[in-house]
């Protein structure tokens, strides 16, 4: 079984953004950038399937300027086998990346596509479930437990109720949730042995998709500010200001 | 054209996310028609046609969609898409599920998530975990939303009377199945829709401490959350989270209880109207967007709160 991960660089979870001043986007220069945080998830799940022995191969693959070559190196030194980067300039969005991933499927044949859930800087949510509409492949999204079957998979997705069940032939695409599982961390070693494995570049151009923007961003801005607070010394204030001042008790 | 938007609801009654984002879409364009699409939903499509702002009601009725399986719902808004100039539904895990599959299908660039409708091709939708607001025009000639349900009241539920039609359910998907969901029944007011949350972080330390926060939400009348640090350590179930990748809250008030204030939490509490902190932290990123802050050690500051509630003549519910 072959398992494609597609995982997407982006500003790191931990950095405060900034907003640029003339509204065009946020700050990027000299900004720490890292994998999607569920798109490490993804690469750890293909991984320790493979490692029980129910998959042969892992492509990792992103979609992005040059150094969005950087996420496919990362999945490379936790596990992957090889990775595959699509070049493209400037904004791209998700309807054109699950086109592009649609390409790259075409000509991979895997059985499984798993990714995140959704991208931490433009949090729109959309790519899986676009690819596999595209594909006519069944979805699994928000993955927090996958069980890999024969032809089929059993994942338990986290819903607004709870958890939900379902079963998915095989092929499928599945975007992970945070709790599916605890992404490990790439030894040394394995770094240095991932810049010996081999990434394929193609450029977008080439796939025959095309990758112009939908969607006008017309105006980025900060959003408004909450005004300052106040510390309260005691139990007993809070509670008097909640009731009397506040009036929401 | 008329606006599409999809209703989410289990057969019996209508979630209430969906009338939020009827609010929303008919704020788009106010010939709004609702598609229900459902097993033996009589009930729900009549509750549907009762609320004001709906003009007609699409009734799908087929056992094939008894349980909500993105594919087959698919199929089924697919038949109908082209004589609307939106399709609709609210961005929490079901429309978050569904729209993206519609709105491929269609060869459209879905706008997701939006807080704000400025125009029928404009809107406002919060982007990096709402640290930045983004202004969108959306240039495909139809158009896939998604709804932030808290950013938009619930529409009035009485008082219209809108045709329900019948329509044909489309071919089933072989290559889904349901399972089961474990739905986690609870005497409480809902997290997305509560007047009053209380949640509660690493800081409870257990699973079992977390009665502390119970206890309160009791006196309170409260819905419980959680950060995903307490979740991802098992103190509390998944449903429970609130942030990012979680849910969305924007109640009267937020009691935020050990929890430190990762970016991602306060992206899905920090519009709520009053915010209160309680951490023995006093750096804590937390007292930044609160209202009241009160440094403490939780173990003891939760009982006393629960005794001055309990001090009090009356409490609002």
């Amino acid at each position: 079984m072959k398992i494609l991960v597609a995982v997407k660089r982006v500003i790191d979870y931990n950095v405060q953004i900034r907003v640029k001043e003339d509204g065009s986007g946020v700050v990027t220069d000299n900004v720490k950038m890292s994998t999607n945080p569920p798109d490490d998830n993804a690469i750890e799940e293909a991984v320790k399937i493979k490692e029980s022995g129910k998959a042969t191969e892992i492509i990792a693959v992103t979609v992005g300027e040059e150094k969005a070559q950087e996420t496919v190196r990362k999945a490379l030194a936790v596990g992957a086998d090889r990775g595959i980067h699509v070049k493209v300039d400037g904004i791209i969005e998700p309807l054109a990346v699950s086109k592009i991933l649609k390409k790259i499927v075409e000509k991979e044949n895997p059985d499984l596509v798993f990714m995140g859930k959704q991208a931490i800087d433009d949090d729109c949510n959309q790519t899986g479930q676009m690819l596999a509409a595209h594909l006519n492949w069944p979805q699994a999204t928000f993955a927090s437990k996958i069980e890999v079957n024969d032809k089929s998979l059993q994942v338990t997705r986290e819903v607004d109720e709870g958890l939900e069940t379902i079963e998915v032939n095989t092929p499928a695409i599945v975007t992970c949730d945070l709790r599916l599982n605890e992404p490990r961390y790439a030894s040394l070693p394995n770094i240095m042995k991932a810049k010996k494995k081999p990434i394929e570049q193609i450029n977008a151009s080439d796939l025959g998709v095309d990758t112009n923007p939908r969607i006008e961003h017309i105006k980025i801005e900060e959003p408004p500010k909450r005004k300052a607070g106040i510390k309260v010394a005691s139990v007993e204030e809070l509670v008097q200001k909640l009731k009397n001042e506040a009036k929401v008790i | 054209m008329s606006v599409l938007l999809i209703a989410e609801h289990n057969n019996k009654e209508v979630k209430p996310f969906t009338l939020n984002a009827i609010t929303a879409a008919s704020l788009i364009d106010q010939d709004l028609h609702v598609l229900l699409i459902g097993s033996k939903a009589d009930d729900v499509a009549k509750s549907l046609s009762e609320v004001p702002l709906v003009k007609k009601v699409l009734h799908i009725d087929h056992e094939i969609y008894e349980n909500y399986i993105a594919e087959n719902y698919t199929a089924a808004i697919l038949k109908h898409a082209d004589k609307y100039s939106h399709i609709i539904c609210s961005a929490n895990t079901f429309g978050k599920n569904l729209m993206p599959r519609v709105a491929a299908l269609l060869d459209i660039s879905q706008v997701s998530d939006i807080i704000k409708v400025i125009s029928p091709d404009t809107f406002l939708r919060p982007i990096y975990a709402g640290n930045a607001f983004a202004t969108v025009k959306s240039n495909d000639e139809k158009k896939c939303v998604t709804i932030r349900p808290t950013s938009f009241e619930a529409a009035e539920t009485t008082g219209g009377s809108a045709e329900i039609e019948k329509i044909d359910a489309a071919d089933l998907s072989e290559n889904t199945k349901f399972i089961n969901r474990e739905e986690i029944k609870s005497d409480r007011p809902e997290l997305g829709t509560a007047r009053i949350v209380i949640s509660g972080g690493r800081g409870l330390q257990s699973g079992e401490n977390f009665k502390l926060i119970t206890d309160v939400a009791d006196k309170l009348n409260a819905a419980i959350g959680a950060s995903r640090a307490a979740v991802d350590a098992g103190y509390i179930t998944n449903e429970h989270q609130v942030g990012q990748t979680g849910k969305v809250v924007v109640p009267d008030l937020y009691i935020a209880v050990g929890i430190s204030g990762a970016i991602q939490h306060l992206a899905g509490m920090k519009e709520s109207k009053v915010i209160v902190a309680i951490n023995k932290d006093g750096e804590a990123p937390i007292f930044s967007v609160a209202d009241y802050g009160l440094e403490a050690d939780l173990f003891e500051a939760l009982p006393q709160f629960l005794e001055e509630l309990n001090k009090l003549n009356t409490i609002q519910k």
